[in-house]
């Protein structure tokens, strides 16, 4: 027999596992729906729909699969996260902050706006 | 509260954080900084997906259907993964390997439909030289990829492991680390298909 701690701090239940991949293949066929059959208008719609599904996904797979909560390891799990997070965040709003104003600033000028320059 | 035994009162804790299971905390942390290095290649990808060079779009070369399987794939060798752990919990060792077999094999279905996508992509003139884009699309998902395939090489070598020795703590602590791995490996696809092949479709 093997302690608890070894087994580490969650007790896996099939209820929990059947939870997450029903939740997982309802929020990952909804947006490969939409994108198939073309349901939403415009590009930027469907864009915004698909990351909100992507980011309700994560959660449901971080608290599902990975058995993520306040008190796991003490909460140091979770700080942990909360702290990748915030890079990730910095990480890529930054580079697309970044770059968009990179890219519009270097834009080949057309001939109307070359004769109108001092 | 004024304690008369101290002398003066203190701001941090008088005992340290000692945690139940060290290497799972610690493969937490892995995961964390591997998190990272994908996020530093979705911000790549974020920049350049749209950069063609003249060369095919995303909706050009994107099979859909074809990422809807591989998804699929990944998904139900995630809970098939859960189900393993639920034996290992049960002592059942039989059914453990059972159940890290069909894992296995769905994962091994997953990578064997990535190398057929890339080996038809650079078949067709879209390899990683064309263009920022698929420059970039190559070292995400391929990145992913090599994660996966890695997955699958310690997943045989545990296999053999627990078979020979059985379930002890140090391989149940080991068959934890990578249930972490293979879920997390799942979070970072959901990130890839819908971010690369979903949006990447868009007009």
């Amino acid at each position: 027999m093997t302690t608890h701690a070894e087994q580490g701090a969650t007790h896996f239940t099939l209820p929990g596992y059947v939870t997450g991949f029903l939740l997982a293949v309802v929020l990952t066929a909804i947006p490969f729906w939409l994108v198939m059959s073309r349901q939403l208008p415009g590009a930027n719609v469907t864009s915004i729909v698909i990351l909100a599904f992507a980011a309700v996904q994560v959660v449901v797979h971080m608290v599902y699969f990975l058995h993520m909560d306040a008190r796991s390891e003490g909460g140091w799990n979770l700080l942990a996260l909360l702290f990748t997070v915030m890079l990730v965040v910095i990480a890529l709003s930054g580079s697309l902050w970044v770059m968009y104003h990179l890219n519009h600033n270097m834009m080949v000028p057309s001939m109307h706006d070359m004769s109108n320059m001092p | 509260m004024f304690d008369q035994t101290e002398t003066s009162p203190r701001f941090y804790l008088t005992r340290e954080y000692h945690p139940e299971n060290g290497t799972l905390f610690g493969f937490w942390l892995y995961l964390m900084s591997d998190c990272l290095v994908f996020a530093c290649l979705f911000a790549v990808y974020a920049v350049l997906g749209r950069n063609y060079a003249g060369g095919p779009s995303g909706s050009q070369i994107f099979e859909l259907p074809l990422v809807a399987v591989n998804t699929s794939l990944l998904l139900l060798s995630s809970i098939t993964y859960g189900f393993a752990m639920l034996e290992m919990q049960r002592n059942r060792l039989p059914a453990t390997l059972a159940w890290l077999a069909v894992t296995g094999t769905l994962g091994a279905g997953f990578i064997g439909i990535e190398l057929h996508e890339f080996a038809h992509l650079i078949q067709d003139g879209a390899g990683p030289q064309r263009s920022a884009f698929l420059s970039s699309f190559f070292t995400l998902v391929g990145t992913h990829g090599l994660h996966v395939s890695c997955g699958l090489v310690w997943l045989a070598t545990l296999m053999v492991q627990s078979a020979k020795r059985g379930l002890s703590p140090e391989n149940r602590r080991r068959l934890l680390c990578l249930s972490m791995f293979w879920h997390f490996l799942d979070v970072v696809w959901i990130g890839v298909f819908s971010f690369v092949y979903l949006m990447g479709v868009l007009p």
